[in-house]
Protein backbone atom coordinates (compact mmCIF):
# COMPACT_ATOMS: atom_id res chain seq x y z
CA UNK A 1 0.00 0.00 0.00
CA UNK A 2 0.90 3.21 -0.66
CA UNK A 3 -0.88 6.51 -0.10
CA UNK A 4 0.20 10.09 -0.42
CA UNK A 5 -1.68 12.39 1.49
CA UNK A 6 -2.05 16.54 0.85
CA UNK A 7 -3.34 18.36 3.59
CA UNK A 8 -4.90 21.88 2.63
CA UNK A 9 -6.39 24.62 5.02
CA UNK A 10 -9.02 25.40 2.63
CA UNK A 11 -11.34 24.00 0.51
CA UNK A 12 -10.63 25.74 -2.97
CA UNK A 13 -7.39 24.62 -2.76
CA UNK A 14 -8.40 21.10 -1.92
CA UNK A 15 -11.06 20.74 -4.50
CA UNK A 16 -8.09 21.47 -7.15
CA UNK A 17 -5.94 18.64 -5.66
CA UNK A 18 -9.10 16.30 -6.06
CA UNK A 19 -9.44 16.64 -9.52
CA UNK A 20 -6.05 14.75 -9.91
CA UNK A 21 -6.97 10.55 -11.19
CA UNK A 22 -6.62 8.32 -7.50
CA UNK A 23 -7.47 11.31 -5.41
CA UNK A 24 -10.03 10.36 -2.71
CA UNK A 25 -11.15 12.60 -0.36
CA UNK A 26 -10.12 12.07 3.40
CA UNK A 27 -13.12 13.07 6.39
CA UNK A 28 -12.81 10.71 9.28
CA UNK A 29 -10.52 7.64 7.33
CA UNK A 30 -14.01 5.48 8.04
CA UNK A 31 -13.92 4.69 4.28
CA UNK A 32 -11.34 5.68 2.15
CA UNK A 33 -8.63 4.42 4.95
CA UNK A 34 -10.79 1.08 5.31
CA UNK A 35 -10.64 0.66 1.10
CA UNK A 36 -7.02 1.29 1.48
CA UNK A 37 -6.33 -1.44 4.26
CA UNK A 38 -8.56 -3.82 1.79
CA UNK A 39 -5.89 -3.61 -0.81
CA UNK A 40 -7.88 -1.02 -3.10
CA UNK A 41 -5.68 0.12 -5.40
CA UNK A 42 -7.47 3.02 -6.85
CA UNK A 43 -6.61 4.82 -4.57
CA UNK A 44 -3.75 6.35 -4.47
CA UNK A 45 -3.55 10.02 -2.89
CA UNK A 46 -5.82 11.25 -0.27
CA UNK A 47 -7.04 15.19 0.43
CA UNK A 48 -7.71 16.72 3.00
CA UNK A 49 -8.37 19.88 4.32
CA UNK A 50 -7.84 21.27 8.18
CA UNK A 51 -10.22 24.86 8.16
CA UNK A 52 -12.13 24.29 11.24
CA UNK A 53 -15.40 25.89 10.11
CA UNK A 54 -16.04 22.70 8.28
CA UNK A 55 -16.31 20.76 11.92
CA UNK A 56 -19.14 23.50 13.11
CA UNK A 57 -22.73 22.56 14.11
CA UNK A 58 -24.98 25.75 13.91
CA UNK A 59 -28.24 26.15 15.19
CA UNK A 60 -30.93 28.95 14.62
CA UNK A 61 -34.26 29.73 13.89
CA UNK A 62 -35.31 25.77 13.34
CA UNK A 63 -32.57 25.23 10.63
CA UNK A 64 -29.48 23.13 11.26
CA UNK A 65 -26.08 23.48 9.83
CA UNK A 66 -23.50 20.37 9.75
CA UNK A 67 -20.36 20.94 8.83
CA UNK A 68 -18.87 18.06 6.52
CA UNK A 69 -16.77 16.85 9.33
CA UNK A 70 -19.33 16.69 12.40
CA UNK A 71 -18.76 13.28 13.56
CA UNK A 72 -21.68 11.42 14.80
CA UNK A 73 -20.45 11.35 17.94
CA UNK A 74 -20.72 15.47 18.11
CA UNK A 75 -24.26 14.83 16.91
CA UNK A 76 -24.91 12.36 19.43
CA UNK A 77 -24.39 14.08 22.02
CA UNK A 78 -25.30 17.94 20.72
CA UNK A 79 -28.03 19.18 23.27
CA UNK A 80 -30.02 20.40 20.40
CA UNK A 81 -29.98 17.74 17.81
CA UNK A 82 -31.84 15.38 20.20
CA UNK A 83 -33.86 14.21 16.66
CA UNK A 84 -31.31 13.67 14.82
CA UNK A 85 -29.17 11.74 17.85
CA UNK A 86 -30.42 8.20 17.49
CA UNK A 87 -29.50 8.36 13.57
CA UNK A 88 -26.18 9.01 14.56
CA UNK A 89 -25.92 6.82 17.39
CA UNK A 90 -27.13 3.90 14.72
CA UNK A 91 -23.64 4.58 13.37
CA UNK A 92 -20.56 2.12 14.56
CA UNK A 93 -19.48 1.58 17.68
CA UNK A 94 -18.02 4.57 19.82
CA UNK A 95 -14.55 4.83 17.79
CA UNK A 96 -16.21 4.66 14.56
CA UNK A 97 -18.65 7.94 15.87
CA UNK A 98 -15.34 9.88 16.66
CA UNK A 99 -14.30 8.97 13.28
CA UNK A 100 -17.23 9.20 10.88
CA UNK A 101 -18.65 12.00 9.58
CA UNK A 102 -21.26 13.83 7.77
CA UNK A 103 -19.85 14.16 4.68
CA UNK A 104 -18.80 11.30 4.34
CA UNK A 105 -21.81 9.26 5.58
CA UNK A 106 -22.86 10.84 2.43
CA UNK A 107 -21.24 9.08 0.17
CA UNK A 108 -21.41 5.52 2.01
CA UNK A 109 -22.24 2.52 0.11
CA UNK A 110 -25.08 0.48 1.15
CA UNK A 111 -25.41 -1.29 3.67
CA UNK A 112 -23.37 1.97 5.64
CA UNK A 113 -24.44 5.44 5.59
CA UNK A 114 -27.66 5.04 8.14
CA UNK A 115 -27.29 9.06 9.21
CA UNK A 116 -27.69 9.60 5.27
CA UNK A 117 -31.08 8.05 5.34
CA UNK A 118 -31.55 10.02 7.92
CA UNK A 119 -31.21 13.15 6.04
CA UNK A 120 -32.77 11.66 3.47
CA UNK A 121 -36.26 11.87 4.98
CA UNK A 122 -35.04 15.02 6.24
CA UNK A 123 -35.01 16.77 2.78
CA UNK A 124 -31.59 18.00 3.51
CA UNK A 125 -30.04 20.40 1.07
CA UNK A 126 -26.28 19.90 0.63
CA UNK A 127 -23.95 22.31 0.50
CA UNK A 128 -20.89 21.88 -2.24
CA UNK A 129 -18.37 24.49 -3.37
CA UNK A 130 -19.45 24.24 -6.67
CA UNK A 131 -23.45 25.00 -4.74
CA UNK A 132 -26.07 23.81 -3.11
CA UNK A 133 -28.44 20.73 -4.28
CA UNK A 134 -30.64 18.89 -3.11
CA UNK A 135 -30.00 15.28 -1.32
CA UNK A 136 -31.79 13.54 -3.92
CA UNK A 137 -29.87 14.33 -6.65
CA UNK A 138 -26.67 14.54 -4.82
CA UNK A 139 -27.16 11.07 -3.98
CA UNK A 140 -27.92 10.48 -7.75
CA UNK A 141 -24.96 11.95 -8.92
CA UNK A 142 -22.63 11.21 -5.92
CA UNK A 143 -20.36 8.57 -8.15
CA UNK A 144 -18.77 11.25 -10.19
CA UNK A 145 -19.14 14.17 -8.44
CA UNK A 146 -15.80 15.71 -8.10
CA UNK A 147 -17.14 18.89 -6.05
CA UNK A 148 -16.54 18.68 -1.75
CA UNK A 149 -19.66 18.84 0.15
CA UNK A 150 -18.78 21.92 3.14
CA UNK A 151 -21.95 21.24 4.68
CA UNK A 152 -25.49 19.75 5.05
CA UNK A 153 -28.72 22.32 5.88
CA UNK A 154 -31.34 20.69 7.68
CA UNK A 155 -34.64 22.12 8.42
CA UNK A 156 -34.94 20.92 12.30
CA UNK A 157 -37.50 18.18 13.01
CA UNK A 158 -39.82 18.17 15.79
CA UNK A 159 -39.08 14.87 17.67
CA UNK A 160 -42.73 13.69 17.31
CA UNK A 161 -43.02 13.75 13.61
CA UNK A 162 -39.31 12.35 13.05
CA UNK A 163 -38.91 8.43 13.51
CA UNK A 164 -35.93 6.75 12.23
CA UNK A 165 -35.45 2.92 12.67
CA UNK A 166 -31.82 0.59 12.21
CA UNK A 167 -32.32 -2.98 11.91
CA UNK A 168 -29.09 -5.65 12.76
CA UNK A 169 -29.10 -8.42 13.55
CA UNK A 170 -26.17 -7.50 16.54
CA UNK A 171 -26.93 -5.64 19.19
CA UNK A 172 -26.05 -2.40 20.30
CA UNK A 173 -23.72 -2.39 17.17
CA UNK A 174 -24.13 -4.37 14.37
CA UNK A 175 -24.44 -3.21 10.18
CA UNK A 176 -28.21 -3.02 8.66
CA UNK A 177 -30.25 -5.49 7.38
CA UNK A 178 -31.92 -2.53 6.64
CA UNK A 179 -32.66 1.26 8.45
CA UNK A 180 -35.98 3.69 7.56
CA UNK A 181 -36.31 7.12 8.74
CA UNK A 182 -39.28 8.59 8.24
CA UNK A 183 -40.76 12.78 8.52
CA UNK A 184 -44.46 12.57 9.09
CA UNK A 185 -46.81 15.27 9.75
CA UNK A 186 -50.22 14.48 11.23
CA UNK A 187 -53.71 16.40 11.68
CA UNK A 188 -55.04 16.78 14.89
CA UNK A 189 -57.15 14.14 14.63
CA UNK A 190 -54.24 11.79 13.51
CA UNK A 191 -54.39 11.44 9.64
CA UNK A 192 -50.90 12.03 7.72
CA UNK A 193 -51.09 14.75 5.89
CA UNK A 194 -47.18 14.40 4.77
CA UNK A 195 -45.30 11.58 4.33
CA UNK A 196 -41.35 11.16 3.58
CA UNK A 197 -39.43 8.21 3.99
CA UNK A 198 -36.31 7.10 3.56
CA UNK A 199 -34.45 3.44 2.76
CA UNK A 200 -31.72 2.34 3.80
CA UNK A 201 -30.27 -0.90 2.13
CA UNK A 202 -32.93 -1.28 -0.43
CA UNK A 203 -30.27 -0.12 -3.08
CA UNK A 204 -27.01 0.98 -3.16
CA UNK A 205 -27.80 4.22 -1.79
CA UNK A 206 -30.54 5.61 0.42
CA UNK A 207 -33.50 6.37 -1.52
CA UNK A 208 -37.13 7.24 -1.12
CA UNK A 209 -40.39 4.95 -0.68
CA UNK A 210 -42.36 7.34 -3.09
CA UNK A 211 -45.14 4.91 -3.30
CA UNK A 212 -45.64 3.98 0.53
CA UNK A 213 -45.55 7.78 1.36
CA UNK A 214 -48.33 8.50 -1.26
CA UNK A 215 -50.39 5.72 0.23
CA UNK A 216 -49.92 6.80 3.27
CA UNK A 217 -51.74 10.58 2.81
CA UNK A 218 -55.01 10.98 4.54
CA UNK A 219 -54.81 7.72 6.53
CA UNK A 220 -54.54 7.22 10.22
CA UNK A 221 -51.35 5.34 11.29
CA UNK A 222 -53.58 2.05 12.46
CA UNK A 223 -52.83 -0.78 11.25
CA UNK A 224 -55.52 -1.59 8.90
CA UNK A 225 -54.76 2.10 7.81
CA UNK A 226 -51.70 1.76 6.56
CA UNK A 227 -51.76 -1.51 5.07
CA UNK A 228 -51.38 -0.33 1.62
CA UNK A 229 -48.53 1.88 2.72
CA UNK A 230 -46.44 -1.14 3.50
CA UNK A 231 -47.93 -3.28 0.62
CA UNK A 232 -46.83 -0.57 -1.56
CA UNK A 233 -43.07 -0.11 0.35
CA UNK A 234 -41.14 -2.84 -2.14
CA UNK A 235 -42.11 -0.78 -5.31
CA UNK A 236 -38.62 0.31 -6.46
CA UNK A 237 -36.86 -1.09 -4.36
CA UNK A 238 -33.50 -2.82 -5.22
CA UNK A 239 -32.39 -4.18 -2.17
CA UNK A 240 -28.46 -5.30 -1.57
CA UNK A 241 -27.21 -8.73 -1.07
CA UNK A 242 -23.74 -9.18 1.56
CA UNK A 243 -22.98 -11.32 4.55
CA UNK A 244 -25.76 -9.73 6.36
CA UNK A 245 -28.96 -10.73 4.49
CA UNK A 246 -29.68 -11.24 0.98
CA UNK A 247 -31.88 -8.76 -1.06
CA UNK A 248 -34.76 -11.29 -0.63
CA UNK A 249 -34.81 -11.41 2.83
CA UNK A 250 -34.33 -8.01 3.14
CA UNK A 251 -37.39 -7.24 0.36
CA UNK A 252 -39.49 -9.41 2.76
CA UNK A 253 -39.13 -7.73 6.03
CA UNK A 254 -39.17 -4.27 4.83
CA UNK A 255 -43.05 -3.90 5.13
CA UNK A 256 -42.48 -5.43 8.65
CA UNK A 257 -40.26 -2.70 10.12
CA UNK A 258 -41.82 -0.03 8.23
CA UNK A 259 -45.02 -1.32 10.16
CA UNK A 260 -43.08 -1.08 12.98
CA UNK A 261 -41.78 2.26 13.02
CA UNK A 262 -45.75 3.61 11.78
CA UNK A 263 -47.25 2.33 14.76
CA UNK A 264 -44.75 2.90 16.91
CA UNK B 1 7.65 7.44 -1.59
CA UNK B 2 8.69 10.91 0.53
CA UNK B 3 8.59 10.16 3.94
CA UNK B 4 6.79 13.36 6.03
CA UNK B 5 7.99 13.84 9.77
CA UNK B 6 5.21 13.38 12.94
CA UNK B 7 5.40 14.05 16.36
CA UNK B 8 3.33 13.60 19.17
CA UNK B 9 2.66 12.69 23.17
CA UNK B 10 2.54 8.89 23.58
CA UNK B 11 1.55 7.89 26.84
CA UNK B 12 3.18 11.35 28.19
CA UNK B 13 6.56 10.47 26.12
CA UNK B 14 7.27 13.21 23.17
CA UNK B 15 7.69 10.96 20.20
CA UNK B 16 9.17 12.24 16.49
CA UNK B 17 9.22 9.82 13.70
CA UNK B 18 9.56 9.90 10.01
CA UNK B 19 6.87 8.01 8.23
CA UNK B 20 5.87 7.17 4.89
CA UNK B 21 3.09 9.46 3.71
CA UNK B 22 0.01 6.98 4.55
CA UNK B 23 1.12 5.30 6.96
CA UNK B 24 -1.60 4.46 9.64
CA UNK B 25 -0.68 5.41 13.04
CA UNK B 26 -1.45 1.50 13.88
CA UNK B 27 1.89 0.55 11.71
CA UNK B 28 3.48 4.13 13.55
CA UNK B 29 3.02 2.63 16.97
CA UNK B 30 4.06 -0.99 16.39
CA UNK B 31 6.48 -0.76 13.90
CA UNK B 32 8.76 2.26 14.39
CA UNK B 33 8.15 3.24 18.04
CA UNK B 34 7.28 -0.20 19.11
CA UNK B 35 4.66 0.18 20.96
CA UNK B 36 2.72 -3.54 20.42
CA UNK B 37 -0.20 -2.86 22.85
CA UNK B 38 -2.55 -1.90 19.61
CA UNK B 39 -3.79 -5.02 17.98
CA UNK B 40 -4.14 -5.08 13.82
CA UNK B 41 -6.71 -6.93 13.43
CA UNK B 42 -9.58 -6.60 10.82
CA UNK B 43 -7.52 -3.33 9.67
CA UNK B 44 -11.43 -2.39 9.16
CA UNK B 45 -12.51 -0.47 11.63
CA UNK B 46 -14.91 -3.53 12.72
CA UNK B 47 -12.89 -4.97 15.58
CA UNK B 48 -11.72 -2.72 17.62
CA UNK B 49 -8.35 -4.25 18.74
CA UNK B 50 -6.33 -1.19 17.58
CA UNK B 51 -8.61 1.18 19.57
CA UNK B 52 -6.48 4.07 21.07
CA UNK B 53 -7.17 7.16 22.93
CA UNK B 54 -6.27 10.38 21.17
CA UNK B 55 -7.00 13.64 22.55
CA UNK B 56 -9.46 11.83 24.82
CA UNK B 57 -11.25 10.45 22.33
CA UNK B 58 -11.43 6.50 21.53
CA UNK B 59 -10.14 6.34 17.92
CA UNK B 60 -9.58 3.08 15.49
CA UNK B 61 -5.20 3.36 14.75
CA UNK B 62 -5.97 1.34 11.56
CA UNK B 63 -7.87 3.69 9.73
CA UNK B 64 -6.21 6.82 11.30
CA UNK B 65 -3.02 8.09 9.02
CA UNK B 66 -0.24 9.12 11.44
CA UNK B 67 0.28 12.48 10.13
CA UNK B 68 -3.17 13.37 11.33
CA UNK B 69 -1.70 13.35 14.27
CA UNK B 70 0.89 16.14 14.99
CA UNK B 71 0.74 17.36 18.09
CA UNK B 72 -1.89 15.06 19.71
CA UNK B 73 -1.97 13.41 23.22
CA UNK B 74 -2.03 9.46 22.32
CA UNK B 75 -2.87 7.03 25.03
CA UNK B 76 -2.65 2.69 24.62
CA UNK B 77 -2.91 0.22 27.04
CA UNK B 78 1.26 0.07 27.33
CA UNK B 79 1.16 3.33 29.36
CA UNK B 80 -1.45 2.59 31.86
CA UNK B 81 0.88 0.85 34.58
CA UNK B 82 2.20 2.99 36.43
CA UNK B 83 5.65 1.90 38.16
CA UNK B 84 4.82 -1.67 37.66
CA UNK B 85 1.79 -1.18 39.42
CA UNK B 86 -1.65 -2.10 37.15
CA UNK B 87 -4.39 -0.10 36.31
CA UNK B 88 -7.34 -0.76 37.76
CA UNK B 89 -8.72 -1.65 34.73
CA UNK B 90 -5.85 -4.36 34.24
CA UNK B 91 -5.97 -5.80 37.52
CA UNK B 92 -9.67 -6.36 37.26
CA UNK B 93 -9.36 -8.10 33.72
CA UNK B 94 -6.86 -10.39 35.26
CA UNK B 95 -8.97 -10.96 38.58
CA UNK B 96 -11.60 -11.45 36.42
CA UNK B 97 -10.60 -13.79 33.47
CA UNK B 98 -11.72 -11.33 30.79
CA UNK B 99 -8.82 -12.10 29.14
CA UNK B 100 -8.48 -15.60 26.93
CA UNK B 101 -6.30 -14.97 24.04
CA UNK B 102 -5.89 -11.35 24.87
CA UNK B 103 -5.54 -10.13 21.46
CA UNK B 104 -9.05 -7.85 21.75
CA UNK B 105 -7.76 -6.88 25.51
CA UNK B 106 -5.65 -3.77 24.61
CA UNK B 107 -8.86 -2.53 22.74
CA UNK B 108 -11.14 -3.06 25.30
CA UNK B 109 -9.22 -1.71 28.23
CA UNK B 110 -8.84 1.85 26.30
CA UNK B 111 -12.51 1.34 25.74
CA UNK B 112 -13.20 1.10 28.92
CA UNK B 113 -10.70 3.61 30.14
CA UNK B 114 -12.59 6.41 27.83
CA UNK B 115 -15.88 5.08 29.61
CA UNK B 116 -14.65 5.71 33.18
CA UNK B 117 -13.57 8.93 32.51
CA UNK B 118 -16.54 10.35 31.57
CA UNK B 119 -18.83 7.96 33.33
CA UNK B 120 -17.23 6.58 37.00
CA UNK B 121 -19.88 4.80 37.84
CA UNK B 122 -21.97 3.06 34.32
CA UNK B 123 -24.55 1.17 34.30
CA UNK B 124 -24.12 -2.61 32.69
CA UNK B 125 -25.49 -0.30 29.96
CA UNK B 126 -23.05 1.51 29.91
CA UNK B 127 -20.19 -0.64 29.57
CA UNK B 128 -22.04 -2.65 26.26
CA UNK B 129 -22.58 0.31 24.78
CA UNK B 130 -18.73 1.42 24.95
CA UNK B 131 -17.22 -2.12 24.45
CA UNK B 132 -20.04 -2.03 21.38
CA UNK B 133 -16.41 -1.61 18.67
CA UNK B 134 -14.65 -4.10 20.02
CA UNK B 135 -15.07 -7.88 19.21
CA UNK B 136 -13.79 -11.00 21.41
CA UNK B 137 -14.13 -14.13 20.13
CA UNK B 138 -13.39 -16.10 23.46
CA UNK B 139 -14.71 -14.66 26.66
CA UNK B 140 -18.37 -14.06 25.62
CA UNK B 141 -18.16 -11.21 26.72
CA UNK B 142 -19.49 -11.52 29.91
CA UNK B 143 -16.47 -11.35 32.28
CA UNK B 144 -15.26 -8.49 30.30
CA UNK B 145 -17.98 -7.05 31.04
CA UNK B 146 -18.30 -7.74 34.82
CA UNK B 147 -14.56 -6.65 35.05
CA UNK B 148 -15.33 -3.12 33.93
CA UNK B 149 -17.96 -2.92 36.33
CA UNK B 150 -15.53 -4.03 39.02
CA UNK B 151 -12.95 -1.49 38.29
CA UNK B 152 -15.43 1.14 38.40
CA UNK B 153 -16.28 -0.12 41.72
CA UNK B 154 -12.34 -0.24 42.68
CA UNK B 155 -11.71 3.22 41.59
CA UNK B 156 -14.91 4.47 43.82
CA UNK B 157 -13.73 2.85 47.04
CA UNK B 158 -10.24 4.34 46.09
CA UNK B 159 -12.04 7.66 45.42
CA UNK B 160 -14.12 7.62 49.11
Amino acid sequence: MSLALQTFSSVKDANAALQAAGTRYLGGGTLVVRAANEGDVSVSSLVRVTDPGLSQIAVSGGKIRLGTSVTMAAIARHPELTALAPAARAVGGPAIRNMATVGGNLFAPAPYGDFAVALLALDTTVVTEAGEVPIETFLADRDTSRAIVTAVDVASPKAESFRFLKVSRVKPKGVSVLSIAALLELAPDGTVTSARIALGCMADRPIRALAAEKALLGCKLTPQEIAPALAAAGEGIAPITDPIASAWYRAEVLPVHLGRLLLD
Amino acid sequence: MAKVPVQFTLNGSEKAEFVESGTTLLHALRDKIGDTSPKGGCHQGTCGACSVIIDGELRLSCLTLAETCGGADIRTTAGLAEGGVLHPLQRAFLDGFATQCGFCTPGMIMAAKVLLDHTPNPSREDVVEALSGSICRCTGYEPIIQAVLAAARANSQNAA
